[in-house]
């Protein structure tokens, strides 16, 4: 039994952590810089948001990798440092999981690479597998429990990720999520069921969405998925603490954490098994879904 | 496939039709070969533009508002476009045929996110106008040097993140300083984006999809232009 399935085995519903890139911002990241960068340059800012979803009762925390694929960085020309970044997210966020001794997991982060794949785009798959592998590889040596893949759109790109994965590691168990903002679907008009059926092909460990535009959106795809989905299956909901206002300048997502905390009993009780928040969320937010999920 | 592609026995209103199919299928080659026989038959350029491309453009925006296609079938349709603007292009130079508008557009300074903006530069230019991208990460200066030089009708400013979505703000300011506001017509898009965004910045349309921008977009130039 592998470390995530031992979590689930002790817990009926597993708390993933909030949101990194806003919480980043907040913390002083300017425009245009690249996150993943401040696991070298800003360790301890990063480890402070990790340690505050840990007090928050997060089990599953995932690396400040996000953008950390060669793809991202390369629009800093910072794909070199791809390796470095990756390993060293992994070890500063393992380092607090110690530290808090709760046995959460550290979860490995990749999101989108940002472009579109051949032949509709010009990523070609061997490229784009060729780039998660290497993601992969460093985050694994870092000492990842897990990889979560999030924020996708695409199935082929998603594919392309798992199997980068996959030439990483044979083994590492593989969370996935894609972002169902566009009537239902994603952007690239996958629906739930599909990302469902082809995700669980994959063998992914666990299923499901995350992003987007709120608690809503997110219930709707864990009740689509739930439908299709094998009675055992591990569905994932992390959603967007609502969507961004601008109030004096500033971003303000609209879902207080009292509104998150419902949705995380709504989500819940739709068949989702592994809950947490994405954009706009923070240690407040997550608390209050934590207790939400407690009573 | 030459044998499939004789469109010479098709009367013109169907040939044009076939045209609004073949551009909704996303077929490169098929758009490519109806494009030269409505040449051909001396339709001029602007007329196999608009009659053509753009009224077959103007389907699949319809459709992709109204969440029958997603990006991927909005992308194959615009390569068809290409395809068929390769070919127009020129004579549309040479026949000094009117321009429907211009277009500048860019992500703001700070986001690197392209993929919802470059989509409203090709369903832009599936509509027929000359669009002028400016790729990512563009701040202040370089939206105003491009609007020197190009001269646009309208400027379109992107961001999918609502730390450099107030970076549009900056951007509309300098417009006013510099006196260019007025000349052009701002349309803003992006997921954290909404109206009241729009509004509070000044903007003179939040475009909530690529068909939205393209219908936005046509309607404040004909509107700038006294036609409606």
């Amino acid at each position: 039994m592998n470390k995530l399935q031992a979590l689930l085995e002790n817990n009926p519903v597993v708390l993933a952590d909030g949101a990194m890139g806003t919480m980043l911002f907040e913390a002083g990241l300017q425009f245009g810089d690249p996150p993943e960068v401040w696991n070298m340059s800003h360790p301890d800012q990063v480890r402070a948001i990790h340690r505050g979803y840990l007090e928050s009762g997060s089990l599953i925390n995932l690396t400040n990798t996000f953008g950390g694929s060669r793809f991202r960085l390369s629009m800093h020309n910072l794909q070199a440092k791809a390796p470095d970044l990756n390993r060293t997210a992994a070890v500063i966020l393992r380092a607090e999981v110690e530290a808090a001794g709760t046995g959460a997991l550290v979860a490995g982060d990749i999101g989108p690479s940002g472009e579109i794949m051949a032949p509709l785009g010009t990523l070609e798959y061997a490229d784009a597998v060729d780039g998660f592998a290497e993601q992969a590889a460093a985050l694994v040596a870092g000492g990842v429990d897990v990889i979560w893949i999030e924020t996708m759109s695409a199935l082929e790109e998603i594919g392309a990720a798992f199997e980068g994965v996959r030439r990483a590691s044979a083994d590492i168990p593989v969370i996935t999520t894609m972002t169902f903002d566009t009537r239902g679907r994603t952007m690239m008009g996958v629906t739930p069921e599909q990302a469902y059926k082809f995700l669980a092909g994959l063998g992914a460990a666990a299923v499901g969405g995350n992003c987007g535009n709120g608690p809503n959106e997110l219930l709707a795809v864990v009740q689509r998925m739930r439908a299709v989905a094998s009675p055992d299956a591990v569905l994932v909901a992390k959603s967007n603490a609502g969507m961004p206002k601008l109030v004096h300048g500033k971003a303000v997502y609209e879902c207080p954490p009292s509104e998150m905390a419902d949705y995380s009993r709504e989500v819940r009780a739709a068949g989702a098994r592994i809950i947490g928040g994405c954009c706009g969320s923070t240690p407040a937010h997550l608390k209050a879904m934590a207790e939400a999920l407690a009573a | 496939m030459s044998d499939e592609l004789d469109y010479s026995n098709i009367e013109t209103p169907e040939l044009i039709q076939q045209i609004h199919d073949d551009l909704y299928d996303g077929l490169v080659a098929e758009v490519t070969a109806a494009v030269n026989e409505l040449l051909s038959r001396k339709l001029t350029p602007y007329d196999v533009l608009t009659r053509a491309l753009v009224g077959g453009m103007d389907i699949v925006g319809v459709d992709f508002r109204d969440g029958i296609l997603f990006v991927p079938e909005v992308l194959m349709a615009a390569k068809a476009m290409k395809a068929g603007m390769v070919i127009l292009r020129p004579l549309l130079a040479e026949t000094g045929a009117p321009q429907i508008g211009t277009m500048v557009i860019g992500t703001v300074k700070g986001d690197i996110h392209d993929i919802g903006k470059n989509l409203v530069a090709m369903m832009m230019e599936g509509a027929g106008f000359k669009v002028v991208n400016l790729g990512i990460n563009n701040d202040a200066d370089k939206f105003i040097n491009a609007i020197k030089e190009h001269q646009p009708d309208i400027i379109g400013m992107s961001a999918l993140l609502t730390t450099t979505m107030p970076y549009m703000d900056v951007i509309i300011k300098t417009l006013k300083e510099q006196g260019l506001r007025d000349k052009l017509i701002v349309l803003v898009g992006g997921a954290p984006l909404n109206a009241a965004f729009a509004e509070e910045i000044e903007a003179d349309a939040y475009c909530r999809d690529a068909a939205v921008a393209v219908e936005t977009a046509k309607k404040l130039i004909a509107i700038r232009r006294g036609n409606m």
